[in-house]
């Protein structure tokens, strides 16, 4: 039996979702590697969402903090505000991200290029700056978690990390299948369809408003979850933390270093950018504040200029002759 | 009255201020429709250089900023040969992402070097000095700043409009290709003009060390409010840019004054989107 590509990307996935949840017990709940793990994880999964409107469907928004905030918030107040579980909030906030997600995007998907890219920078903004002044949502100071007891019920350990790992891992893998699941699916193709050519796609029956604003609510609500799940990690939500535009170009730095446009893409950039990231934060630090993201910003130029297809356009080195890369922006 | 005057006033103020910051930034995307994100962080180095030399060697900024001008002119030609170059072409969104590498870099930079505090040169020559105009108080600082922001304006669009050079870069941007096959060196066009939004923005951060006061994070705000003055313009549009940096100021000081000082940026921001879903293009966009 000969396995095709998609074949072999699917059994890399189960295997994945099979050994990943146990590492932890391998390493230790509470360790440092164990925090790298549980981010890696997590950013994938942002990335991912990401990837859905702005990789699949070719519309680069700076604007997904927004979403991912509301969902952080939609956590942070349930526990914080209305002492519940936060549980509630993560429905309510998905819910609430892809309405405001429709809401944003159906007039600024008329805009082209660096104008929507503009637009996104701009709404972020302004919903910071708004955050920053309501005082329903803690305003400038955030919101600031009570002492909890550890489990599930509250999603929240204090010594043990290893909950919020598997929380994450099965955040990725919801995340990860979905994508999968579009990919295979008339959506997927409808929004590569759209990206590729809007006009084409239309004449040909797809009705790319639709699609794209589809697409919109859906990582819009994926990328809340993984903010819900931020709240939770961190045990507190403010603007600057959750919905500002350093958020929102994490989202876009690790997709792209990944490979944007493709299922892998996601997971590889935040695989190699989350370790470096913490490493360098955690290591470098007598050479003074802010090296990390010297390094950072330089691998940024490099990979920029030298593979903008990101990890998945190096790989595509190594098995030349068999297919291009598909990452395209 | 005189309220109005001065919230009319100051909001004209920083309106040509914002159109100094923004002049280049515009230049840089009409000719190449390449968006320079580390434009801030240029500002940002800019200032740091006028606020050394007048901290160190005691010059005022009023005429540093000649300094400012060519080092970022210098910046800004280097920046496209090592960075903007390899990037333009390969991806839509690379060049965007290079020089985000480059504005962290920089940012981060002057972070890790001159720590994060805030710094104001004090006693200057304009320091603190006012005058009043129909009944409103204007400072020296932001009059000067104003004023060079009119000759800046005017310079780039004279230089655009009127030379030989300014018919290359405009020929470069219509239509890269044909310009070529006209004998233009497009590549020493687009050198030259990343290097002239740099100079601009060089003269803009020298002038602004008169009377605001640096730090690593002091671009952030100034960028975000450039790139949308540039695209309320009007793609590449220097009359634009000029109109729109204008309405943003004005916006900025009648919000702050007469709604609440908090909302004035959600209000500069609300009114891009406004504006930009009625006339996608931007004000004088085609």
């Amino acid at each position: 039996m000969t396995l095709t590509k998609k074949d072999k990307l699917w059994y890399g996935f189960i295997i994945c979702a099979v050994i990943l949840p146990f590492i932890p017990g391998v390493i230790g709940g509470g360790s440092f590697f164990g925090h790298v793990a549980t981010m890696i994880l997590l950013y994938a999964a942002m990335a991912q969402s990401w990837n859905i409107i702005s990789g699949y469907g070719g519309q680069v928004s700076f604007g997904h903090s927004v979403f991912f905030g509301i969902g952080a918030y939609a956590a942070g107040l349930a526990v914080v505000t209305y002492e519940t579980l936060p549980w509630y909030g993560v429905p309510l906030g998905m819910l609430t991200a892809a309405v405001v997600s429709i809401l944003i995007s159906y007039p600024c998907f008329r805009l082209k290029g660096h104008y929507f890219a503009i637009a996104t920078f701009a709404i972020v903004e302004i919903f910071n700056r708004l955050f920053m002044i309501w005082d329903a949502v803690g305003g400038a100071l955030g919101l600031d978690y009570p002492i909890l007891d550890d489990g599930w019920k509250n999603f929240s350990w204090s010594d043990t990390k290893t909950g919020y790992y598997i929380g994450a891992l099965a955040i990725f893998i919801v995340v990860f299948g979905i994508v999968r699941w579009i990919e295979k699916n008339r959506m997927g193709y409808y929004l590569l369809a759209v990206r590729e050519g809007q006009e084409t796609a239309e004449s040909l029956g797809v009705n790319s408003t639709i699609v794209k604003l589809g697409a919109m609510a859906l990582s819009a609500a994926l990328a809340a979850l993984c903010g819900a799940f931020f709240a939770q990690y961190n045990y507190r939500v403010d603007p600057p933390m959750v919905m500002s535009l350093d958020m929102s170009m994490k989202f876009v730095l690790i997709t792209i270093l990944g490979g944007i446009g493709t299922f892998w893409g996601p997971f590889l950039g935040a695989l190699v950018l989350i370790p470096l990231q913490e490493y360098t934060r955690a290591y470098l630090t007598h050479l003074g504040a802010g090296v990390d993201l010297i390094i950072f910003g330089i691998i940024i130029i490099i990979v920029m200029i030298k593979e903008p297809r990101g990890m998945m356009g190096l790989l595509s080195y190594f098995n030349k002759g068999k297919k291009e890369g598909e990452a395209k922006l | 009255m005189s309220n109005f005057m001065q919230v009319l006033i100051d909001g004209l103020l920083s309106g040509l201020l914002y159109a100094l910051v923004s002049a280049g930034l515009s230049m840089i995307w009409g000719v190449m429709d390449v968006i320079n994100f580390a434009h801030g962080e240029f500002l940002m180095v800019a200032m740091y250089i006028c606020y050394w030399l007048g901290f160190i060697l005691k010059i005022d900024p009023l005429f540093t900023w000649v300094a400012s001008g060519i080092f970022l002119f210098i910046l800004g030609a280097v920046t496209y040969r090592w960075i903007v170059k390899g990037s333009l072409g390969k991806a839509a969104m690379a060049p965007l992402l290079a020089t985000f590498g480059l504005s962290m870099l920089l940012k981060n930079f002057c972070m890790n070097r001159f720590s994060p505090n805030f710094r104001l040169l004090s006693g200057t020559l304009l320091d603190g000095k006012t005058f009043e105009f129909c009944g409103a108080i204007i400072s020296l600082p932001q009059f000067v700043t104003g004023i060079f922001s009119l000759i800046v304006v005017a310079a780039l669009y004279w230089l655009v409009k009127k030379t030989r050079l300014g018919w290359a870069i405009q020929a470069t941007a219509m239509d890269k290709e044909a310009a070529e096959l006209m004998g233009i060196d497009t590549e020493k066009i687009f050198l030259l003009v990343f290097g002239l939004g740099g100079a601009c923005v060089g003269v803009a951060g020298g002038l602004m060390t008169t009377y605001l006061a640096v730090h690593p994070e002091v671009g952030g705000l100034f960028s975000l409010i450039a790139f949308v003055v540039v695209a309320l313009g009007g793609f590449g549009s220097i009359p634009g840019a000029f109109a729109a940096a204008i309405l943003i100021g004005l916006v900025e000081s009648f919000t702050g004054f007469y709604v609440a000082a908090v909302l004035k940026y959600v209000a500069v921001f609300a009114i891009y989107l406004v504006v930009i879903l009625v006339r996608p293009k931007g004000l004088f966009g085609w």
